[in-house]
């Protein structure tokens, strides 16, 4: 079955969405992250959109509700890479997706991951693992 | 071959005198076209003319064998409305062909009035039309130029600029429309994307009014540019487009607001982790610095 | 307003989704819609085929390539025969859903594109059109 590969770099997990989702694929996606983030527990995940060339509200809403999942299970997510034209129809269309966090590019969006991982850590007083 | 081709064939020379008399006492636009250019471009349409006459029908100027005066009125109109000559100007270009035409007529068929009136009738129908065309043509041009320049006036009136590595401002000048913003905001976001910048200035001193549509399409664009992982702030906000603001309604809470662009740039900076700080001068340390302040990047804090 | 090329496209699975989204991107290229225009139409029309498939239970697209003289645009008309939608203007509120999305479908959709139409008998079957224009 078709899938999406999902890297794991220490604590964070790294997806780069490169094709045109159908919406099984979309589906199983989500599936393989929460379960990649409780079975390595890992504390962030990046997921790099640069190369969609649309995101319609399904897509949309999968990757609200994985920053919503990541976040229960303990892991920060950040969206990196949304190109112009899709961020303008997104927003046209309605969704402005606001509890995810997103970055310009790749690099960046590891510096807030980081940074999230950290304050998040400071918060909660947890100090189990290193970044 | 027609009475009117026959004249245009023989007196070439005459009529064009006379022609160039008629236009030269009309329209005289030294300031715009000397008179030997206006002669040349005169002889070319006449002679054009009297082929197309000798060939074809002489009151079907939308025929084939019309096609090269055609091109040449065209051309000429559209140079003529590049050149600022005023509609009736142009139209009377055509027209004032008219009496030399009417003239030869009359000496040549003096003896036979019908005659002399179904080719007067045609010779009007002629010009006529031919003046017609050359003024719907200059329209045309007209349409383009303003077509163009409205374009290259959208392009001026938005650019963008770096203020500062990963900072970029947009200072909006004059009223905003649909149209207008939608250019605004493709064009900021995608140098967002081609400077890598973290932070985006929208700045709207110059914007006159902001009404509910106006107030939508910046929200759009912020909250687009926040899906790409950049951070605008709106600055320049007059006391009254602050009013208008909160008595419209509109939700500007999630939005971060400056007075002015040096505000915003200050905010801005401290977002992408540098401060500016005064510069001691006694100790002379960067002493050149005009206004004895200089940018410094804060140490960012790292995790663990 | 006159047709210039025309083709039908089932909708039956979601593969076909993505089969009808690269279409409308050829032809949106084809139409030299700008990057934005050509994003709002795909997006549109990955919605409408999702409604078709998901609340018609599967039906087809009509893909035409239109000009009224001046301007040329892209129309799509999505029909199905599956139960239909007993109130429109409900159905087009922001957030208002019957399925498991989050309602942005047909009124989301209809801010992307320049003619949005619907026409949809309880019983027998919806059917959508929209045209963009370059």
């Amino acid at each position: 079955m078709e899938r999406i590969p999902i890297l794991r770099m220490g604590n964070f997990l790294l997806v780069t969405i490169q094709v045109d989702m159908h919406d099984q694929l979309a589906m199983t996606l989500q599936d393989d992250l929460t379960n990649a983030i409780a079975n390595y527990g890992s504390r962030g995940v990046l997921i790099d959109i640069s190369s969609l060339e649309i995101v319609d509200s399904f897509i949309g809403r999968m990757l609200a509700n994985i920053s919503g999942m990541a976040r229960i299970l303990d892991a920060q997510t950040v969206l990196v890479g949304m190109q112009p034209a899709v961020a303008i129809t997104l927003v046209e269309l309605g969704m402005s997706m606001p509890g995810v966090k997103t970055a310009l590019n790749v690099e960046a969006g590891m510096d807030l991951l980081r940074e999230l991982v950290s304050a998040h850590r400071m918060e909660t007083g947890d100090d189990d693992s290193e970044v | 071959m027609s009475k009117i081709a026959e004249i245009l064939q023989k007196n070439e020379s005459e009529l064009l005198a006379d022609w160039m008399k008629e236009q030269l006492t009309a329209v005289r636009r030294r300031d715009l076209m000397n008179d030997g250019e206006l002669q040349a471009q005169s002889t070319d349409l006449l002679r054009s003319i009297a082929s197309a006459a000798r060939n074809g029908n002489v009151t079907d100027v939308s025929g084939s064998d019309w096609a090269g005066v055609r091109e040449r009125l065209t051309d000429i109109s559209a140079s003529r409305a590049k050149q600022g000559f005023s509609p009736d100007e142009t139209a009377l270009f055509v027209f004032s062909l008219k009496q030399p035409l009417f003239t030869r007529l009359r000496n040549e068929l003096a003896k036979d009035p019908n005659a002399m009136f179904a080719e007067m009738w045609n010779a009007t129908v002629m010009v006529d039309r031919l003046g017609l065309m050359t003024f719907g043509a200059f329209l045309k041009a007209k349409e383009q130029l303003i077509a163009q320049q409205a374009e290259e006036m959208l392009e001026l009136s938005t650019p963008v600029v770096k203020l500062w590595q990963g900072i970029v401002a947009i200072p909006l000048i004059g009223t905003l429309d649909s149209n207008r913003t939608q250019i605004v905001m493709e064009s900021l976001l995608s140098t967002i994307v081609a400077t890598n910048s973290k932070v985006a200035i929208i700045d709207i001193t110059g914007v006159p009014a902001v009404d509910t549509l106006v107030a939508q399409h910046l929200l759009k664009t912020i909250t687009a540019a926040k899906l790409m992982g950049a951070e605008c702030i709106l600055s320049g906000i007059r006391p009254q487009i602050a009013q208008t603001i909160v008595h419209l309604g509109i939700n500007l809470n999630e939005v971060i607001t400056k007075a002015s662009l040096a505000d915003a740039l200050a905010t801005a900076l401290q977002k992408t982790g540098k401060t500016v700080v005064r510069i001691d001068k006694q100790n002379g340390k960067a002493g050149e610095n005009k206004d004895g302040a200089e940018v410094k990047q804060t140490p960012e804090r790292k995790g663990a | 307003m006159t047709t210039l090329k025309s083709e039908s496209v089932d909708i039956a699975g979601p593969t076909d989704v993505v089969i009808l989204r690269q279409k409308v991107r050829a032809w949106s290229i084809e139409l030299k819609f700008s990057l934005v225009d050509q994003t709002k139409m795909i997006t549109a029309s990955s919605e409408l085929a999702r409604n078709t498939l998901d609340h018609g239970g599967g039906g087809r697209c009509l893909m035409e390539m239109v000009s009224n003289g001046a301007r040329s645009g892209l129309r799509l008309t999505f029909e199905d025969h599956g139960p239909g939608i007993p109130d429109i203007d409900l159905a087009l509120k922001d957030g208002y859903s019957t399925g498991n999305g989050m309602g942005l479908g047909l009124s989301g959709s209809k801010r992307l594109v320049n003619e949005f139409q619907i026409a949809s008998k309880v019983g027998e079957g919806t059917r959508i059109c929209v045209v963009r224009w370059k």
